[in-house]
């Protein structure tokens, strides 16, 4: 996908192909844009009346053109957000809710909600309490059904907000893994103010500043040997 | 300071208390006087010149009342709401609309019954009827269902609609699944709040629905209905009786336990819908 | 203005002990062989007794850094500095130790002329020397221009040790009473062509902190 826009606020000038089946991480200091960034690959960045310039292509297809579908564009493009936000119904509402506001019949539901929950690594921890209301799971547990309902419409890209910054080690250690699974069958792009963690978890990673992309490459590069004085300067603590 | 938090804590619990106090004042001036005039035939049969005979009609008519008010007022509140809440931008307009409904709340009831009585009895030609009370009604309590849909509606937390938007759904999917499955609660307690008020209001209703002593049963909309509120200010106003000063109170308990067990399968609906919400056992 | 003061503070004294201990390798170097020239067996001594100041430093900084990397997280630049130093130090100590040895077979023919006069031997020390100087320099100021004949100076070196070798064979077939003073000698030469791939060593690795590429100088 390329992105370029060229807002006042926000992003300006930033072109990056993300990899297919790889997990991409955008990093920097707070306010350097990377939400901003990834909440345009997926049009929630209408939601702040926010305008773009520029396109995003996926599969070759600008998302920002007219005739493009948001709704079809979401199910493709999948959001986990930074506080986990599952709805305050039981487990097996929450998976099915995508599926059913797209129309699935409730009779197919039953498989939909096991396989999501599988592959977000939290069936077997629920699979006897899927009637149980969401709220009253751990943090952990609520973050991996927010990935279980993400998955459960089929996506092509997930992106994640900060997953694991409201979550304990334990529970950041178990979705970190669980994203390098998921990178085989979906794109990943991560938005982490954890460097730590991008260069743990990434194949790819992006450096924001102010607004505008400073850095991309291969993770290894970036954390071994920067190109850019101010991408150094951010990842070593020379400054924040 | 130990003592002044005391102090404090006492003053305030005697106020609780003067306030309870009150209540059961009132409440227990009414039972002890009504109790007497409570029976079968009371409850069942209807009135038979003025204070003999029983309050059945009029049972039937303030629950009657209330439907159509709540008909009208409900659906209506929970629109504009979702309306004001989730679509209006946020400019004066919408500020302006905000107010004006707002307003509503403060007109006297003498004056909506008025506004009943040459709108919809007159003008529109419902006559004096069940529709026309319970519209005129439903005007009434339209400021509280709007304004607690829309409290209810605003506190439901952003996240909700920002995780179902980004798994595709539309607003209106968004609005219907999730936002106003939350609000409920909110909305409820906002309905029961008009409820309150309008199996009460006795002025609209003189003024719209019928004279109170009706000893026939509504057989459409179009008919007067009798009410539990005008049936005791009639008694009050002109009986002299001590049969119908005991019917009087009567009514009164009638209505007040009337009220009590609506709130009551109201309140207990809601609790059992919250626990429901956020995270009782199997839902 | 860093915002990790300690850390970036605790990174630096690395590289400060760390030049110091490359300084102190490069002092034994030269002790030694004066020491050599000089048959001076005091001197000697006192560069053995040196190296245990050396070897104390070299723990002393590998447990540091493997403090820093445990504790810090370090990233880019700090962490192949880390790293080279991690691995320098060995390649210091190494030098300091063979040093030890030259000092010790100083001590055992300090009281016997020389079988034949020394000329490649303090030539072979020369480049060492020099190409320790320029390894320290190049650490301090992060610029490798000087690194980049490494590879032919070290052959040099081989080339003299070569030399050595032959001169001191034919003087041990020449003259047999001399083959315990020429086999000495002859070890000299071998630690000091040591030294010098130690040397090469040390550069690759300055040569990975600055540029962030590997390449082996042989």
């Amino acid at each position: 996908m390329y992105y370029r826009d060229g807002t006042v606020h926000g992003l300006k000038d930033v072109s990056i192909k993300i990899a297919a089946n790889k997990i991409t991480a955008l990093i920097g200091p707070s306010g350097c844009g990377k939400t901003t960034f990834l909440r345009s690959l997926n049009r929630m960045n209408e939601l702040k009346g926010a305008t773009t310039k520029g396109e995003v292509l996926l599969d070759g297809k600008n998302i920002y053109d007219g005739k493009e579908d948001v709704i079809q564009l979401r199910k493709r493009v999948g959001m986990v957000f930074q506080q986990p936000n599952p709805f305050p119904m039981s487990i097996y509402d929450n998976v099915a809710y995508g599926p059913r506001i797209h129309g699935q019949r409730n009779k197919n539901l039953d498989a939909v909600v096991e396989e999501s929950l599988k592959k977000a690594a939290l069936w077997d921890e629920v699979n006897d309490r899927l009637g149980e209301n969401a709220l009253g799971f751990s943090g952990g547990q609520q973050q991996r059904l927010c990935i279980a309902r993400a998955l459960a419409v089929n996506p092509e890209v997930i992106l994640f907000d900060e997953p694991c910054s409201a979550l304990d080690p334990i529970s950041t250690a178990r979705i970190e893994e669980l994203l390098k699974e998921l990178k085989r069958d979906y794109t990943i792009v991560i938005v982490t103010h954890n460097m730590q963690q991008a260069a743990r978890t990434s194949d790819f990673t992006a450096f924001f500043l102010m607004g505008e992309l400073i850095e991309f490459g291969e993770t290894k590069k970036i954390f071994e040997r920067p190109k850019d004085k101010r991408t150094e300067d951010y990842i070593t603590g020379r400054f924040g | 300071m130990n003592v002044k938090e005391k102090l404090v804590t006492a003053g305030l619990c005697t106020t609780a208390l003067i306030s309870l106090v009150i209540l059961f004042i009132v409440v227990g001036y009414i039972f002890v006087n009504g109790i007497g005039a409570i029976s079968l035939e009371f409850l069942l049969e209807s009135p038979y010149r003025f204070e003999q005979g029983g309050i059945f009609p009029q049972i039937i008519g303030s629950l009657c009342l209330v439907a159509v008010c709540l008909l009208f007022a409900v659906p209506l509140g929970i629109a504009s709401a979702i309306y004001l809440a989730e679509y209006a931008p946020d400019n004066v307009v919408t500020g302006s609309v905000r107010f004006f409904v707002g307003c509503l709340a403060g007109i006297p009831s003498i004056v909506i019954g008025l506004f009943g009585l040459v709108f919809l009895v007159y003008y529109l030609g419902f006559g004096i009827s069940m529709l026309s009370g319970g519209l005129a009604l439903g005007v009434m309590i339209l400021p509280w269902t709007v304004r607690a849909s829309e409290e209810a509606i605003k506190t439901v937390p952003q996240a909700y609609r920002e995780a179902s938007l980004a798994l595709g759904a539309t607003k209106l999917q968004t609005i219907r699944s999730v936002v106003l499955k939350s609000a409920y609660p909110g909305i409820i307690t906002g309905v029961l709040l008009g409820v309150g008020k309008a199996i009460g209001e006795t002025a609209v209703v003189l003024l719209t629905a019928g004279s109170g002593l009706e000893s026939f049963l509504p057989r459409s909309v179009f008919d007067p209905v009798g009410s539990l509120p005008v049936y005791v200010y009639m008694l009050a106003t002109q009986g002299h009786t001590s049969a119908a000063f005991a019917a009087t109170f009567g009514a009164s308990l009638v209505l007040i336990a009337l009220f009590l067990s609506i709130s009551v399968f109201a309140l207990v609906l809601r609790n059992r819908y919250i626990k429901r919400m956020t995270g009782g056992r199997r839902g | 203005m860093p915002i990790r003061k300690e850390y970036v503070a605790e990174v630096q004294k690395l590289k400060t002990d760390t030049f110091r201990m490359g300084e102190l390798s490069k002092g034994a170097l030269e002790n030694v062989i004066t020491a050599l020239r000089q048959r001076d067996a005091e001197l000697a001594s006192k560069v053995l007794k040196d190296n245990v100041v050396i070897d104390k430093l070299e723990f002393d900084i590998e447990g540091r850094c493997m403090n820093l990397i445990a504790l810090q997280q370090p990233m880019a630049i700090d962490l192949r500095t880390i790293g080279t130093c991690l691995k320098i130090i060995t390649d210091f100590d190494r030098i300091s130790d063979l040093a030890g040895n030259i000092a010790e077979i100083v001590i055992q023919i300090a009281d016997e002329p020389f079988c034949k006069p020394l000329i490649d031997i303090p030539r072979m020390a020369e480049i060492a020397q020099a190409m320790i100087a320029d390894c320290l320099d190049a650490f301090e100021n992060q610029s490798i221009d000087k690194l980049c004949d490494f590879s032919e100076r070290d052959d040099l070196i081989d080339g003299l040790l070569d030399q050595v070798r032959r001169e001191l064979l034919t003087v041990m077939i020449e003259r047999p009473k001399t083959i315990t003073n020429a086999s000495h000698l002859l070890f000299v030469g071998l630690h000091l062509e040591r030294i010098g791939d130690h040397a090469c060593n040390i550069a690759s690795r300055i040569i990975y902190m600055v540029t962030g590429k590997r390449q082996k100088l042989e």
